[in-house]
């Protein structure tokens, strides 16, 4: 079953195309991660699919209520903003907030408890989200995004700024979910981490689709000098893909 | 972190208890039991005409302005996720006192005693329909904010023209004094006529707590769990604009308390935006009682205004605050 359907998806900025013509579908048991350099288009497919953006063609998402919408798919937006000093289970709490008015009932509390176990914040409970570190604070705004339980997970860079330990345990999550039958895209910059752990990456450059495949094929050679200008070392161990950046080619 | 039902319960218990204080004090010395009893019953005497048209009135709009300053300070920091913001921001109060300013300019305030309330609803009724054509479709924080700062400006500037082109020294002079904001004088007519506005309004804001809860995490993030901005933003304004429209209409400008009062009860309320809305409703309404019976006491025969002790009292707590953050910050 497609979650995502994108088709001949542009945005503009000006007259200047920021996003030109991205078609693709994304299904049950992808984790697929987005790459491209600075500037390629990355948040904006993100936000673009989900209407948060005045675009041109079709997004399956788009087209949807915010609150059908939200039920959904789940979005964890770039910018790490916690404007209040609220505790971390009130913000992972919210995540259940398109699942109805009211207090939080059994299953909802379910879903709270999962997602902090799932980033290993179950001692983080009461603690003040704004007096944490900025890499704990990413990890309570994954889990909050874990809690809405969505078949569908759009994540902006979700990796940015953890340490090793958080950053793997965030991928592997993040392939759990779809091996359980859901579907998770998230754009990355770190290449080893998305070669180890996507099942699919799209490659964007310039607003178009480079490639689109399994991470051995996308991070072709070739591919990696024309869009990302560098070049790096290669391996299949019994531990999967490696890739590992080595130097800049222009 | 207090439990929202006990910190609700306590401010409520705060509030019934500075509005008997507001019943019972005042230069007319009533015995207590004569003034309250006075309250319920209908003859004519001088006792319950000083409760039942002075006192009682008073009383009312202390405790409905306070409430909507409050709760509306607080959905607006919410709302722009920044505790500086206050309810008059969005420049709806100072389009209801330019409203206001025109009556009594114009001397319709004298001749018709609802002429002042009416201009300055009439005021705040415009300015939302001028943010709401400025602020853009999109629902975004930030075009409000500009657009609010344009409308008080130029309203403010229109206030000022009016001063300065004035003949008549005594319209001057009444505009400058209903401009500090006092609840001396107001009568059960004033009640009816902002109640219904000021209820309206507060209805609105209440509504808005879960998703201003959502809205702690950004806008994009709010979006993605359902929340529509178009229309959060339109209860907001909608809200506001209702409510404190009809409370400037009736007692003048009264800076500071929405400012404040989300502030100092932010940290009672685990800072979630939705507990907050509630608490700084009653707040607001306990520091406004508090406030009117203070200048009663302080100054009984010098008719000292409600909107200048709230500014007393605000202001350093707003330079405390800025002095705070500048620590952490730094």
């Amino acid at each position: 079953m497609n979650l995502l359907h994108l088709e001949n998806l542009t945005v503009k900025r000006g007259t200047c195309p920021v996003l030109d013509g991205i078609s693709l579908t994304v299904g049950q048991g992808e984790f697929v991660g987005l790459i491209g350099p600075n500037g390629a288009g990355k948040t904006t497919l993100l936000r673009a699919a989900l209407g948060l953006l005045p675009h041109q063609g079709q997004a399956n998402l788009a087209a949807l209520s915010p609150q059908d919408r939200a039920r959904i798919a789940a979005f964890l937006p770039q910018s790490r903003d916690i404007a209040w000093p609220v505790t971390v289970e009130a913000i992972v709490s919210l995540g259940r907030v398109p699942h109805g008015t009211g207090p939080l009932h059994a299953q909802d509390r379910a879903a709270i408890d999962r997602a902090l176990d799932r980033m290993g914040l179950a001692g983080f409970r009461g603690r003040t989200a704004t007096a944490l570190s900025g890499g704990e604070q990413a990890r309570v705004l994954i889990a909050r995004a874990l809690a809405q339980e969505t078949p569908l997970l759009l994540a902006d860079e979700p990796v940015a700024g953890l340490d090793p330990a958080a950053q793997i345990r965030t991928m592997q999550v993040f392939a759990d979910l779809a091996a359980e039958g859901r579907a998770v895209i998230a754009s990355v910059h770190d290449l080893g981490l998305a070669a180890r752990h996507c099942t699919r990456l799209i490659m964007l450059e310039t607003g178009r689709i480079a490639a689109d495949g399994p991470p051995r094929e996308v991070l072709s050679d070739a591919l990696l000098a024309r869009v990302f200008g560098v070049q790096g070392f290669h391996a299949e161990t019994s531990q999967g893909h490696i890739f590992q950046p080595l130097s800049v080619t222009r | 972190m207090i439990s929202q039902r006990l910190l609700l319960s306590l401010l409520g218990l705060l509030v019934t208890v500075l509005f008997l204080a507001s019943l019972l004090i005042g230069p007319a010395a009533l015995g207590l039991s004569e003034s309250l009893a006075a309250l319920f019953t209908g003859n004519g005497g001088p006792v319950v005409l000083v409760m039942q048209e002075i006192r009682l009135p008073r009383a009312i709009l202390g405790l409905l302005v306070g409430a909507v300053l409050g709760l509306s300070g607080a959905a607006m920091q919410g709302f722009l996720r920044n505790p500086l913001a206050e309810p008059g921001l969005i420049g709806v109060s100072s389009s209801a006192a330019l409203g206001a300013v025109l009556a009594l300019q114009t001397g319709l305030a004298a001749a018709f005693t609802l002429a002042l309330p009416l201009a300055a609803l009439t005021g705040a009724a415009l300015s939302v329909l001028l943010i709401l054509a400025l602020a853009g479709p999109r629902g975004g924080a930030l075009s409000l904010i500009l657009a609010g700062i344009a409308i008080s400006a130029l309203t403010g500037a229109g206030t000022q023209l009016v001063l300065n082109l004035s003949a008549n020294p005594f319209a001057v002079m009444e505009i400058v004094y209903w401009m500090m904001g006092s609840l001396a004088d107001r009568s059960m007519t004033h009640v009816w006529i902002a109640a219904p506005f000021m209820l309206a309004g507060s209805v609105m804001l209440i509504l808005t707590g879960r998703a201003l809860d959502a809205l702690t995490l950004g806008e994009d993030a709010a979006q993605s769990m359902g929340i529509s901005l178009r229309r959060l933003r339109l209860m907001i304004i909608l809200g506001t604009a209702s409510a404190i429209g009809a409370s400037v209409a009736v007692a003048g400008a009264i800076g500071f308390v929405g400012l404040v009062i989300p502030h100092l009860l932010r940290p009672l309320t685990g800072g979630q935006p939705s507990r907050l809305l509630p608490a700084a409703m009653l707040g607001g309404a306990a520091m406004l009682l508090a406030a009117d019976i203070a200048v009663r006491l302080i100054a009984p025969d010098q008719d000292l205004k409600l909107g200048v002790l709230t500014a007393l009292i605000g202001a350093p707590f707003f330079l405390h605050l800025l002095w705070r953050m500048r620590g952490v910050e730094a």
